[in-house]
């Protein structure tokens, strides 16, 4: 069972209540949690708090933090750039992982086909999203959609003349990151593979004896039995789009720019609490961040109520 | 590696689990042009994800005004000009920020390798109060944003003098904070005969004895899986390392192949392919032999 499908079928039998479980290994169990337990006060739930009590503070970690009540998110909600970096976020996350997702889903059915060479083709497309994450390839990318870079000269060649320098224009610098995300499908691609080769070859024959075409044999049986995979790849991919962080630094050298394009709402978090150390509008800002993909996430599993399949 | 990974009791299971062994090929007959037709697709496909790498490396073998003239991957050229001016153009030679990433990988994976496979097996194989819910909490780290414990996390570190050391990177990795691969290596245990534990406890053996000498080898390819991805996350790791490591001796690749590019602008753009290149080179590696663990991996917990 995935990760996700884990932490929802807990809290679904939490609430059913089962036998009561006895607790024979108490002692060693401290030992063996222990780092986690540490780990999990020391470097999670505690900062959290912190982070949550500096929400309401001015502090720049050279004078001991003051409180200002609301004043941060009074000014977050006057900040336009915070604004600005919210939709830029939300354009990234809701157009590049759909993108993403849809291909990394095609390929994985179009390779799934008993096609020959299936292991060549899978490391193909799997390489990019082990390297996509890399400064060296945002580092590419940078030179690629350059004015004078590989698209262009590849364009010139077509005979498309002065073409615009993708990463300088306000208005396609943020297209190329988001082309740089669909470009790391694979990862979802491997999983959409292993839950193809769930599915039972017999709903295939059996949908072929019934006079079922290709086409509907797709969309009635791969499709709802791949949607807990679906489901798992979009809470996922849905959850890390929003921390993006790397791509957008580096391509746009550490500005957000040209005029804000790229400027993404952790590139912000991070020149406010970082570049500018104001500390507590950073945090109140990840605070905003957490709520959202909170949100996010939740409303992904109370929709999938209504289109995720479970065979069993 | 291999004869490990083909042990099918030990796999991890369910769902989005891989299965190598069960290759379910279709069959069908089918005519020949729609074979070569499907065959052609994926091959421009193939070439269309591939090309902007093998450009990059044929390019970081050019000399540099090549770099905006050539867009075709021929004429090959194999001058290495640009590699030795990128080694040298940095405060350090480029070996340095290797070696400063090197260790920084190093400490990630040990650390993740003993703090998350004794909480894998308490999780797995221990009865204790709480389990569910320590678990259900585990399960939620993996979906915090690491923003909102960043800025508490910095201030503690600074205060404890670690900033601009390796330390705020490494240590949380020994206090078990990547519950991705617990969550790996619970399923892994999961799925080892519990007959193996309950042999061992019949002679006496305590938990200790049975998580050292039975599930920890049992384990390797979960432990390998781990090593892998920790060892690719941390190689490009930037947003930490951006923040806690702040002077250019203690700069990691990533950060060296940042400020190369502030320093040299668009300058020089062979030498910063090759040292991208160079960059890319651990992880192409990884990636041509240890496939297997990540494929498994990824298709087990599903995150990149």
């Amino acid at each position: 069972m995935s990760a996700v499908g884990e932490l929802a079928s807990i809290v679904s039998s939490r609430k059913k209540g089962g036998p009561k479980e006895k607790h024979p290994d108490n002692k060693q169990a401290v030992v063996f949690m222990l780092p986690w337990l540490l780990g999990f006060l020391g470097i999670t739930l505690i900062p959290m708090i912190a982070s949550f009590v500096l929400a309401f503070t001015d502090y720049s970690l050279l004078a001991p933090p003051e409180f200002v009540g609301l004043d941060n998110i009074k000014e977050m909600i006057g900040d336009t750039r915070l604004h600005n970096s919210l939709l830029v976020t939300f354009i990234y996350v809701f157009v590049g992982t759909p993108l993403q997702l849809i291909a990394a889903l095609l390929l994985a059915v179009a390779l799934n086909q008993g096609i020959k060479g299936l292991a060549f083709y899978r490391s193909v497309f799997y390489l990019p999203s082990l390297l996509g994450g890399s400064v060296a390839i945002a580092i590419l990318w940078r030179q690629m959609f350059g004015a004078n870079g590989l698209i262009n000269q590849v364009g010139g060649m077509l005979g498309f003349e002065n073409l615009p320098g993708w990463v300088s224009n306000p208005d396609t610098a943020l297209g190329t990151i988001i082309l740089l995300h669909v470009w790391t499908f694979g990862s979802p691609m491997i999983i959409f593979l292993a839950g193809l080769r769930q599915i039972p070859e017999m709903y295939y024959e059996a949908a072929s004896v019934d006079g079922a075409s290709k086409l509907a044999q797709f969309f009635r049986i791969t499709i709802p039995l791949l949607t807990p995979i679906i489901f798992f790849n979009v809470v996922l991919q849905v959850i890390n789009a929003f921390q993006s962080f790397t791509q957008a630094f580096v391509v746009s050298g550490g500005t957000g720019g040209p005029s804000d394009s790229t400027m993404f709402y952790t590139l912000y978090l991070y020149i406010k609490g970082f570049t500018q150390f104001d500390m507590g509008y950073a945090s109140a800002m990840a605070w905003l961040l957490l709520i959202i993909v909170a949100i996010f996430t939740a409303i992904n599993f109370f929709v999938s109520k209504f289109w995720v399949f479970y065979d069993d | 590696m291999t004869d490990l990974q083909s042990r099918p009791a030990a796999g991890p299971s369910g769902p989005a689990a891989e299965a190598p062994a069960r290759v379910v090929p279709k069959p069908r007959p089918r005519r020949l042009g729609r074979r070569i037709l499907r065959h052609a697709i994926m091959i421009v496909a193939s070439i269309a994800m591939i090309y902007p790498l093998l450009w990059m490396v044929v390019s970081s073998l050019r000399p540099n005004e090549e770099i905006f003239r050539n867009p075709s991957l021929f004429p090959l050229s194999f001058d290495l000009s640009n590699y030795a001016r990128g080694w040298e153009s940095l405060a350090q030679p480029f070996s340095h920020y290797l070696m400063n990433s090197t260790l920084l990988v190093l400490g990630c994976v040990i650390g993740n390798l003993v703090a998350c496979s004794l909480t894998a097996y308490a999780f797995a194989r221990l009865k204790f109060w709480g389990r569910n819910i320590a678990f259900a909490i585990m399960l939620m780290t993996l979906m915090l944003p690491i923003h909102v414990v960043i800025v508490p996390q910095y201030i503690m570190f600074s205060q404890t003098g670690w900033v601009n050391t390796m330390l705020p990177l490494i240590l949380p990795k020994f206090l078990a904070t990547d519950a991705f691969f617990i969550f790996l290596m619970v399923q892994f245990i999961r799925g080892i005969p519990r007959e193996l534990d309950e042999a061992a406890r019949i002679d006496g053996c305590g938990h200790f004895r049975i998580f050292f000498k039975i599930i920890l080898p049992l384990m390797l390819p979960a432990l390998a899986t781990t090593t892998i991805f920790t060892f690719m996350w941390m190689w490009n790791d930037f947003f930490g390392s951006l923040i806690y490591l702040t002077t250019p001796d203690n700069f990691t690749v990533p950060l060296a192949l940042k400020s190369f590019l502030d320093t040299q602008g668009s300058s020089d753009w062979g030498a910063m392919f090759a040292m991208s290149v160079v960059s890319l080179i651990p992880l192409f590696l990884v990636f041509l032999f240890g496939q297997r663990f990540l494929v498994k991996g990824f298709a087990t917990t599903g995150i990149k």
